[in-house]
């Protein structure tokens, strides 16, 4: 190892080799393949067929459930859960930075602790607390306070799923966006802050707009990011919490349901693969809107 | 100018202009740890207390009913629990052992050498930090029965190692080293290898910190390898035996009710030790590094 000196003009291609093989192996290659399916009929058993833009077509012009409930219950859950969970951190992470350390480190851990076991794992005890009869957690507590006069089917509920799965989300969205948000805070040099004094800012909310924010967007920049993942990652909670696919009424379908929908239950390759493409599609958007606010201008 | 004083962040001592923050911070704390605490509790009650018309939240006379049901319990298939826990615990060492190892030789080479393809290699990565395994779930399970993936260890481990955001970590990371030290160490003679793993290595611990959380979280929790590319129950991992448990809970199963608050426990414990290890390697060095 001592001796041995590598040719320079290549050695960068050892380091990036792993990397570049997996990452094309499972990243590129399957988001090629999903636009390429797109414009096929393929049910997985024969070869697909080219068959242009129909299923497109098909998606936008007749699949009723995908317009009506699928699309709007994806951007509704998006647009709360998303941008949400993100003001949500940074003012948790905000507030946090201004308690001494050790406190500091107490509440952040039990803050972002709800983010370690999000996800279907978790539905197991969100089930049990909004089981459907008189014995469930939430049930049992309005029926003694005297809220309900029965128990209510919450996960099995048109009306009440989507906002449990909000609800649920929300909870363990303090993720690891939240963490580095709380480390960009705590790492503002607080020369900054006086030279804002003296430079006339005169209130808290001035502040945050003026110093806070703008000395820690990378870490901003990192939050949302990963708040956008996270939302659209967190697309199976509907069907584990309610534990059927289609959930009741298509109630709680989003985008991500309702591809595994077509693709492992009815086997309509081409089309769920579609379907993947506007979901990528959707995530884009999101995730250009976060890099045009705190992405580096230079 | 002005005599408005703002934030004192990152305090050394309380002061009761803290207490407005507090008063904020600890009822939602405590609301977002009821569900957690919930698990706690639940884990250790005994059968009546499961069930018990209306639900305690407190346990009254703990047990370890519930785990002992869960260590001697087998599934439908014959396949002991220890099995799935095995297999998670080998695999999430494996991956993220890995993951870190590869996301930071990938990070240095990005941000350290020069070449033609480096602006495009990552600003392609910067794109795929939006990637969302789920939504391209049919293609891959095309591309891994392609490669005979299916029914194989590997199969949870693979698809999992290259992941967008701990490169993207990594290399900011590695930007924030100045060219001069690197080049000094070249001149005493030190091989690319030896810069990479004396030098890069130590610098950039906190990124490598939090790609081991990052990456740690994703496999322990992951359940999509056992449900779409295992059909071998042996190869099955801890997390997706515990999401079979969920389905049994239907309110009237008795017994699965504890030992899926067993199970939710065990799941949940070693992502706190983790966190806790880590967390303190990530803001102790943060803050100590001097990176910036």
């Amino acid at each position: 190892m001592k001796t041995k000196t590598t040719k320079r003009d290549h050695s960068h291609w050892m380091f990036l080799a792993p990397y570049i093989v997996l990452f094309t192996t499972f990243i590129i290659i399957p988001v090629g393949a999903a636009i390429l399916l797109s414009f096929t009929y393929f049910n997985a058993i024969e070869t697909p067929t080219f068959i242009g833009l129909s299923n497109y077509v098909g998606l936008i012009t007749q699949d009723e459930v995908f317009m009506q409930k699928v699309l709007p219950n994806t951007l509704t859950f998006a647009l709360i859960v998303g941008p949400g969970g993100y003001v949500l951190s940074f003012i948790l992470a905000w507030a946090l930075a201004q308690v001494p350390k050790r406190m500091r480190t107490i509440l952040a851990l039990v803050i972002y602790s709800p983010s370690m076991t999000a996800g279907v794992a978790m539905a197991v005890v969100w089930t049990i607390i909004f089981s459907g009869d008189e014995t469930g957690y939430l049930n049992s507590l309005l029926l003694t306070m005297g809220v309900l006069l029965e128990p209510i089917q919450w996960l099995q509920s048109p009306e009440y799923l989507m906002k449990i799965m909000i609800f649920v989300t929300l909870w363990g969205s303090m993720g690891v966006g939240f963490l580095a948000m709380l480390s960009g805070v705590l790492n503002i040099n607080t020369e900054i802050y006086e030279a804002g004094y003296i430079d006339g800012i005169n209130n808290r909310f001035q502040e945050i707009i003026y110093i806070t924010i703008p000395s820690m967007k990378p870490q901003m920049l990192f939050g949302a990011v990963m708040a956008v993942v996270g939302t659209f990652q967190a697309g199976a909670i509907g069907v584990a919490l309610s534990g059927a696919n289609p959930t009741p009424q298509y109630a709680g379908q989003l985008m991500v349901n309702h591809l595994e929908d077509y693709g492992f239950i009815r086997y309509e390759m081409g089309y769920a693969a579609a379907i993947s493409v506007v979901l990528l599609i959707v995530v884009y958007a999101f995730s250009k809107v976060a890099w045009r606010l705190f992405g580096e201008k230079d | 100018m002005s005599a408005f004083q703002g934030t004192k962040m990152n305090p050394s001592k309380f002061h009761k202009s803290q207490l407005k923050f507090l008063a904020f911070l600890i009822p939602l704390a405590i609301f977002m740890a009821l569900p957690i605490v919930y698990i706690f509790f639940h884990a250790f009650k005994p059968i009546d207390e499961l069930f018990a018309y209306p639900p305690r939240f407190f346990v009254d006379k703990p047990t370890f009913q519930n785990f002992v049901d869960l260590f001697t319990k087998t599934n439908d298939t014959g396949v002991p629990m220890s099995r799935f826990l095995f297999n998670s615990v080998v695999v999430t060492l494996i991956v993220v052992v890995l993951t870190v190892i590869i996301s930071t030789m990938a990070g240095y080479a990005l941000s350290k050498k020069n070449f033609k393809m480096k602006k495009a290699i990552f600003e392609i990565n910067t794109l795929a930090l939006m990637f969302v395994p789920a939504a391209v779930a049919i293609p891959r399970y095309l591309l891994i029965d392609e490669l005979g993936l299916i029914n194989t260890f590997l199969v949870h481990i693979l698809p999992l190692l290259a992941m967008p955001i701990g490169l993207f970590l990594v290399k900011q990371f590695i930007d924030q080293i100045p060219d001069e030290l690197l080049e000094a160490a070249r001149l005493d003679g030190a091989s690319d290898f030896q810069i990479f793993v004396r030098i890069i290595v130590p610098l950039v611990k906190p990124a490598i910190a939090t790609i081991a959380i990052l990456s740690f979280q994703l496999v322990w929790n992951s359940i999509e390898s056992s449900s779409l590319y295992v059909n071998d129950e042996g190869l099955k991992t801890f997390s997706f035996y515990m999401s079979t448990l969920t389905s049994t809970v239907d309110g009237n199963n008795v017994a699965g009710q504890g030992l899926a608050a067993a199970a939710s426990l065990i799941m949940f414990i070693p992502n706190l030790v983790i966190f806790i290890i880590l967390q303190s390697q990530v803001m102790n060095t943060m803050a100590h590094s001097g990176i910036k």
